[in-house]
């Protein structure tokens, strides 16, 4: 540890702001880019659950189509 | 190949496109003067923005001239196999029993003679214009001649990928531009070079290298732009 | 080897295998990339030129490392897709493309701030930046021209003819804009040498390209399975994967 305090962390002797900031915006990104496709992933996954319980509750319906 | 209708040799092929092209483009002069006179208009518009003081334009006189050369001839290349696809010898030219790349070299060879040559060789007047010492005219010509190869071939690759898109002429922009950039560089450099009494032979070679390697190459490239695209 | 690379073009095959994959790297990647970033921001002692603004080296140079592998990656998926039409190297490419230009960005940014407290202005055209920028037109070139097409397979195959034509390119972009900045370099910006870095500040840095690197392959690989679900949605063995689940 190369800090003594909390605030001399968020300090960084007056470069605290430039280095925070684009720690944060990289990492905001970074958090972004994954859950998206993880989002992505999931509503498809959930449209399909969708459409295969459709299917099956009217089968009849299904085939008569 | 079936032998009930003669072939033409490669080369007859080549030159019959060339010629087509040729033709065509001679046909319709203010096609091919446009891109002069959007040069020649650009030209008029940096004394007018950034003032009329002769030392400070003819400092920036080989960038400036160069990145219009880069517009002007990035406008034209847009079009190049626009009327080809429209029409549908795109299509006949794809299943001719001939290599695609070398067809298509041959409309971009009239491509570049009636609009990349031209340009250069009109360009000492316009450097004259913006107060380019003599010294830079001649490297100017020949830069633009060497580099004009270069943005064809690579504006011919854009041209390719984008005809089959509506509207496809900003996205072309964004294509091409970044692939210019070493041909933007090493003609400046020449000029600037040039006009500085330096050695404008290095960055002529470079320029010379970068035709060479495009022509070897950029065919390839676009033979299979153009089967992308056809198939959009 | 190449049952391997077989099995990769069969997407029940891939979507397994890359589940399997995912499970771990994801935790794998963000324990590094916080572990890295921890020892960068707390441990990492201060340059003795710049203080503590060049902490953020240890995002800046990650990003732009695997911002341009991620170039060649995405490449190599395009030859490998014009080649031998294998549908998941198009996935590939296609997944690669907007992860590179988010790293991009984020190293031209990073720069951009890094060069406030250092060169004291926001914006240099120094070489570096000036080829990373390049390199970010090139990425929204090909994810633009891949939006652009309306048949998505021909898409794949423009993108992949661009970003060979890239490839072939960028080593000769970088070059030129080496051999630009050397001729204009201004007098009144000095810029650090490349001088010997010490090991207390190389491993965190090594070890930040590595979650790098991780989060470069997580994330092509979350993109592209999403991407499969939807393509195969009908197809059987996926069908069969949703009702066991």
């Amino acid at each position: 540890m190369y800090f003594d305090s909390l605030s001399a962390v968020w300090h960084m002797d007056g470069h605290g702001f430039y280095v925070w900031l684009s720690y944060a915006l990289t990492f905001l990104p970074v958090a972004i880019m994954l859950w998206l496709p993880i989002r992505r992933q999931r509503q498809h996954w959930q449209w399909i659950v969708a459409e295969q319980r459709r299917a099956n509750s009217r089968p009849a319906d299904a085939q008569s189509e | 190949m079936s032998a009930d209708i003669p072939l033409l040799s490669l080369r007859e092929a080549f030159s019959r496109q060339f010629r087509r092209h040729f033709k065509a483009l001679m046909g319709s002069p203010a096609d091919m003067a446009n891109p002069l006179l959007f040069f020649f208009m650009v030209v008029t518009l940096f004394p007018l923005g950034l003032g009329p003081d002769p030392e400070r334009l003819s400092a920036m006189a080989p960038g400036l001239l160069w990145v219009v050369a880069l517009l002007s001839s990035l406008m034209v290349s847009s079009k190049l196999f626009g009327s080809d696809y429209e029409d549908g010898s795109l299509e006949q030219l794809a299943i001719a029993p001939y290599p695609l790349s070398i067809l298509v070299m041959g409309e971009v060879a009239a491509h570049w003679l009636a609009t990349g040559f031209l340009l250069a060789a009109v360009s000492p007047l316009f450097g004259i214009m913006l107060g380019l010492p003599a010294a830079g005219l001649g490297v100017l010509f020949y830069s633009l001649v060497l580099g004009t190869i270069c943005l064809t071939l690579i504006g011919a690759i854009g041209s390719a990928l984008t005809v089959s898109i509506r509207r496809g002429g900003l996205l072309m922009s964004l294509l091409i531009i970044p692939l210019n950039v070493p041909v933007l560089i090493f003609g400046t450099t020449a000029v600037s070079e040039a006009v500085i009494g330096g050695n404008p032979q290095t960055w002529l070679t470079l320029l010379g290298g970068l035709a060479m390697g495009s022509l070897a190459l950029v065919p390839l490239a676009i033979s299979a732009a153009l089967r992308v695209s056809l198939d959009n | 080897m190449w049952t391997f690379i077989h099995k990769m073009g069969s997407p029940p095959w891939f979507f397994r295998f890359s589940g399997v994959v995912v499970q771990w790297l994801l935790p794998i990647t963000i324990g590094l990339l916080l572990v890295g970033a921890a020892w960068g921001l707390l441990v990492a002692p201060p340059d003795f030129r710049q203080g503590n603004s060049y902490r953020i080296i240890y995002i800046h140079v990650p990003a732009a490392v695997v911002a341009l592998a991620g170039y060649y990656v995405m490449a190599f998926a395009g030859a490998v897709s014009l080649i031998w039409r294998i549908k998941m190297a198009d996935v590939t490419m296609r997944a690669a493309a907007p992860v590179g230009a988010v790293l991009t960005a984020v190293a031209l940014i990073t720069g951009a701030i890094w060069g406030k407290p250092t060169w004291g202005t926001w914006w240099v055209w120094d070489a570096r930046i000036t080829s990373m920028l390049i390199l970010l037109f090139l990425y929204l070139g090909v994810v633009a021209l891949f939006e652009a097409y309306e048949n998505k397979t021909a898409a794949a195959r423009a993108c992949a003819v661009l970003s060979l034509v890239g490839t072939v390119n960028i080593p000769i972009i970088y070059k030129s804009v080496d051999w630009w900045y050397s001729l204009h370099q201004p007098a009144s910006i000095k810029f650090t040498g490349e001088s010997a870095i010490d090991s207390s500040m190389l491993y965190p840095l090594l070890l930040m390209i590595a979650a790098f690197y991780c989060l470069f392959a997580l994330t092509v690989l979350l993109n592209m399975r999403a991407e499969l679900v939807w393509n195969h949605r009908e197809a059987n063995w996926l069908q069969q994967l949703v009702r066991k689940v």
